[in-house]
């Protein structure tokens, strides 16, 4: 993990930023200043929120601002005009919506992230895998088939050869189904790793196997109609090969590729 | 000017209705109206409104009755709090509700011993949906009984009559408007609830996805058509309520 932060942020401060930039400007983050609105996976809150605090020092001409939800409804959002500048979805198909209606730049890969499932600590109903979710007996809440998580959650079964899971709730966002675990009205949830730690010790997470797992990769792009354009590409760049690959793994996200 | 200020707040209220109808997938419309998700969404809408209703009624005039009618120590904090829904975020009623009422909650972990889960189940869009609009009728209930002239009930308790026939018999008739106007509005907040529902009963289709829940759901995913065709049918619904219960109490 070390050495992948290490790369990361070797590469960022190498790597060059879009357009025609003189060779002189040292890293992206210069380009990093006015008012920024990035509208983000809810999976990626803690993310870049770290994130956010290590550009306070090295760009402190940036006004960041996030609004985190499920990707499915940013998207809404954004094809109805709101003021985003960037937009990182925790899927190819919410950020395809976008680029499909000619809204978003091309979106770059920044990070990957897996499944697991998450239970109360101790594991009461005892679960080893994705079997035991559809046990009677087992209350069991994922997202919405619309939310990313939720489309992976349901593929995840369906490459475990089980039956469609029946959750007693479809939830909105990541965050959102954790609630219920956390708040105990279910017995098991499916989320992402990324998740699971930073639940910290409120949940515990159950593993599941590689050969059943998707790999939810998160792609990022500047809004077009960007009134902040410039800042919003370095963002973009910051992200991809920056800090920001930093940020992530250190909240247990996998890199690009 | 007051007129520019009254055409500009009317304004406000009628043009998001236009932005509906403008966008409003009109060719498409009857076969959204007859997805069979759809259908299960208004029908559950319509069946835990109404319950709500019935549940604000049978409880909140009981405690409209005693806020009007009975000085006590502390008064003035139970209205607060009983009128708090409606100022609170949503969201922040179905947690309370949650830690209360849910599997872990204060009250919800005797509930679920006796076997009765409200999360994820019926019983919680209702409760959820009656927490937030009992105020409402509360509300409008509360200022009739301070109104009604309290004489007409004087005269009938020296007539002979006890104090729940007087209630029944006279106070109640008295009101009736005013009970009515509050339980439409009580039923209308509880079709639109949105925020408590999804917090503290989830989302589950047949169950808990409400209308609202429905079209948030189906806004986000690939047939945004259909929250369009699903919010202009709410409207409607509401609208043809309103303004027939206005109507009515108009020329009663």
């Amino acid at each position: 993990m070390v050495c992948f932060v290490l790369i990361a942020a070797a590469c960022g401060s190498s790597t060059k930023s879009s357009g025609s930039s003189p060779p002189t400007t040292p890293t992206t983050t210069s380009k990093l200043s006015g008012a920024l609105n990035v509208f983000a996976a809810a999976s990626l809150t803690e993310a870049f929120k770290d994130e956010k605090t290590a550009l306070a020092s090295s760009a402190s001409g940036l006004s960041l601002t996030y609004n985190f939800a499920g990707s499915q409804a940013l998207v809404t959002q954004i094809k109805s005009g709101a003021p985003a500048d960037v937009f990182a979805s925790a899927d190819q198909k919410n950020m395809k919506k976008l680029v499909d209606a000619g809204l978003v730049e091309t979106p770059k890969t920044f990070a990957r992230n897996t499944l697991e499932i998450a239970v109360a600590p101790g594991n009461p109903k005892h679960i080893t895998g994705l079997a035991d979710l559809e046990k009677s007996g087992v209350i069991l809440v994922l997202e919405d088939a619309s939310v990313p998580a939720g489309n992976y959650a349901r593929q995840a079964f369906t490459k475990a050869g089980l039956p469609a899971p029946k959750p007693a709730s479809n939830e909105l966002d990541v965050k959102a189904t954790l609630v219920k675990l956390t708040s105990g009205e279910a017995d098991a949830v499916i989320v992402y790793v990324t998740d699971v730690n930073a639940a910290g010790s409120k949940v515990e997470g159950v593993d599941i196997p590689d050969s059943q797992n998707v790999i939810a990769t998160y792609p990022i792009a500047a809004i077009k109609a960007s009134k902040n354009l410039t800042a919003a590409e370095a963002f973009v760049d910051e992200i991809v090969s920056g800090s920001g690959q930093q940020a992530l793994q250190a909240r247990g996200f996998l890199p690009p590729s | 000017m007051v007129v520019v200020g009254a055409v500009l707040a009317a304004l406000f209220f009628v043009v998001p209705l236009v932005g509906l109808v403008w966008r409003a997938p009109w060719s498409s419309s009857w076969k959204v109206l007859s997805s069979a998700e759809a259908r299960a969404a208004l029908r559950l809408s319509l069946e835990t409104s109404v319950a709500a209703t019935a549940l604000a009624v049978v409880f909140g005039v009981p405690l409209a009755w005693m806020q009007a009618r009975v000085s006590y120590p502390g008064r003035s904090i139970v209205r607060a709090v009983t009128l708090l829904p409606m100022v609170l975020p949503p969201v922040v009623g179905g947690v309370a509700l949650l830690l209360a009422l849910g599997r872990n909650g204060l009250v919800g972990q005797y509930l679920d011993r006796v076997g009765v889960h409200l999360p994820f189940h019926v019983a919680g869009a209702v409760v959820a949906e009656t927490f937030v609009s009992m105020p409402f009728l509360v509300l409008t209930v509360e200022a009739a009984f301070r109104s009604a002239d309290q004489r007409f009930e004087d005269a009938a308790r020296t007539l002979g009559a006890t104090r729940f026939s007087v209630f029944r018999r006279v106070t109640l008739p008295m009101i009736r408007p005013s009970l009515i106007a509050g339980a439409v509005l009580c039923w209308a907040r509880a079709l639109g609830e949105f925020g408590a529902t999804i917090t503290f009963a989830g989302n589950s289709q047949g169950k808990t996805q409400t209308l609202p829940l429905f079209v948030y759901v189906t806004l986000e995913g690939a047939n945004s058509d259909a929250a369009i065709v699903l919010s202009l049918v709410l409207v409607v619904v509401s609208l043809v309520v309103l303004v027939s219960v206005y109507r009515w109490l108009g020329t009663s």
